[in-house]
């Protein structure tokens, strides 16, 4: 019974703490790591937010993982905007905010990049727009992502991160995950590279189509990856699940993600992967 | 009890009928539009999911492959089947008897009924992303026709990843959405209850999807299970003959532009 209390109040601590993984890191802090429970000045996370102790990467926006990620960076789509298909109450209210806060159209930031004189066609999804959720743009900025690297023969790697489908959106959120696998099918039959990296949180919506969908698939360490909610899970089937069950650690064990890279070596382990797999492409080209 | 035949029906009580304990199961659907159906089982993998009966049979004298989400009918076959939710092996049995029916050139008829695919423990350590992203990915180029029907409930990507191909259609009583209405309530108002109004806003019923191209057409509904057997055969005729005119690249090309508006 004692045993069984601690567990529960260890899940409940657990479930608090990834709450708090949302929220941007306040300067002049101390900030504590939802994952491991340790605390650290704010400054010790460096300039890749990772946790000094456990490795985990800080939510980031776009943006600011764009600042370390790439050499050169062309943006595209930058000023689609989603005709609110079900007019849904105060939806354009919070559209506005995330884009102040993001400084992105859409939950997806995409366009051509350099890294290490390598072309890619780079999207990277933002955790702090509406929860990185798939609103229509969001399927539209990727889907023409592919399209363009698929004419331009190049290849593409996408960092994801959402909370799955952007329920504002309705049905036509759902139609995003069937157009956007079209267009990775496309890419993938010209015998072009797709990488996709997994940022947490990656869930929903995102799981069920091009986050799994990669030639390579990569993860940051201690990501949250899973295709239903845990709470979801939890209220389904009647049963306490294990509070691993979806750390990126245990999905590479059953199978679903090819390695975890810390989020400092990242930058070089695409450049790496790009350079071994531009033969192959040249030769299909 | 709102009756299925009202004409005019709210979207709550399109879900209350999509629901309903009256609907068909997925065998006496099977067994009232096809004839000599052999059921075919397992994913190859590992499993064999009671969610998803797939097999051949004949249409019409035209051999074809048939998937339907089963809900069951026992107390049973409803446990096993988590009520219609289904496993990843559900889904990677689905693609195995797809990818078959691809190279024999047997049209794909698929009928769903879910309320989404299952959310448990084994269910995520099997992949259940994985699987269903594997059938968006392979179902978007397969080389032979892909009919869906949604007869309940279409709940999101594990209703989906049944209804990707080449035409979609809907049953008058049935609903399609990316969740629940319960669920939807819950988390934008943060109230379950509000459940009938989230399914006005949700746009869900055939009517409104069908305004939308999210569906091509809605299957008229009748207490005779034979009157509906026969309006789903005579559509499901007119389509394969339809599709059939087409070479594979123009199936695959007009595939392609039913989801790229979105
Ligand atoms: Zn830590």
């Amino acid at each position: 019974m004692q045993l069984f209390n601690e567990l529960k109040t260890l899940g409940h601590k657990h479930i608090k703490a990834d709450k708090k993984a949302g929220e941007k890191v306040p300067s002049g802090m101390w900030i504590a790591c939802p994952k491991c429970h340790q605390s650290f000045y704010h400054k010790d996370l460096g300039i890749y937010q990772v946790c000094p102790n456990c490795e985990y990467g800080f939510r980031i926006t776009a943006r600011e993982r764009l600042k370390w990620l790439v050499d050169s960076f062309s943006e595209m789509d930058d000023s689609l905007k989603t005709t609110d298909p079900l007019k849904f109450p105060n939806y354009q209210k919070k559209l506005s905010k995330a884009r102040i806060q993001t400084g992105l159209n859409d939950s997806v930031l995409t366009g051509m990049a350099k890294i290490e004189d390598q072309r890619l066609a780079l999207g990277i999804m933002d955790p702090a727009f509406i929860m990185g959720s798939m609103g229509t743009i969001t399927g539209e900025k990727i889907t023409r992502l592919f399209e363009r690297a698929t004419r331009q023969r190049v290849p593409v790697v996408l960092f994801t991160s959402s909370g799955g489908a952007r329920m504002q959106e309705g049905i036509f959120s759902l139609m995003q995950m069937a157009k956007i696998s079209q267009a990775v099918k496309r890419h993938s039959e010209a015998g072009l590279l797709y990488i996709t990296v997994l940022t947490d949180p990656t869930t929903g919506g995102v799981t069920a189509s091009f986050a799994m969908q990669g030639d390579i698939i990569l993860s940051e360490p201690r990501v949250l990856v899973g295709f239903a909610g845990k709470r979801v899970i939890e209220q389904t089937t009647h049963q306490k699940v294990p509070s691993d069950l979806q750390d990126a650690e245990r999905v590479l064990e059953h199978g679903f993600i090819d390695a975890i890279v810390a989020r400092k070596d990242i930058k070089n382990k695409i450049a790496w992967l790009l350079e071994l797999h531009s033969k192959g492409s040249d030769v299909n080209g | 009890m709102v009756s299925l035949l009202d004409k005019k029906k709210t979207a709550a009580q399109i879900v209350a009928n999509a629901r309903s304990e009256e609907k068909m199961s997925a065998y006496e659907l099977i067994d009232g539009i096809f004839s000599e159906f052999m059921e075919l089982h397992g994913d190859r993998l590992s499993d064999d999911d009671a969610a998803i009966v797939g097999g051949v049979a004949k249409f019409n004298d035209t051999p074809v492959t048939v998937i339907a989400t089963n809900k069951g009918k026992s107390a049973e076959e409803r446990l096993r089947t988590h009520f219609g939710c289904p496993e990843p092996s559900g889904y990677r049995k689905s693609l195995r008897l797809i990818k078959q029916a691809e190279k024999f050139r047997r049209p794909v008829i698929a009928f769903v009924n879910t309320a989404g695919a299952y959310p448990g423990k084994s269910a995520e350590e099997n992949g259940q992303g994985e699987a269903i992203a594997h059938n968006l990915l392979e179902i978007s180029s397969v080389k032979t026709p892909v009919i869906s029907m949604i007869y309940g409930e279409g709940g999101s990507g594990g209703a989906l990843a049944l209804a990707c191909g080449d035409r979609v259609w809907m049953f008058e009583n049935s609903m399609y959405s990316v969740l629940s209405p319960e669920g939807f309530a819950a988390i934008l108002w943060k109230d379950s209850s509000r459940a009938d109004e989230a399914a006005d806003v949700m746009q869900l019923t055939p009517e409104k999807l069908l305004e939308q191209h999210v569906i091509d057409g809605i299957v008229p509904e009748s207490r005779s299970h034979k009157r509906v057997f026969k309006a789903v055969k005579k559509i499901l005729q007119k389509e394969l003959t339809d599709l059939e005119k087409l070479t594979s690249s123009e199936l695959i090309e007009k595939r392609h532009q039913r989801f790229r508006q979105f």
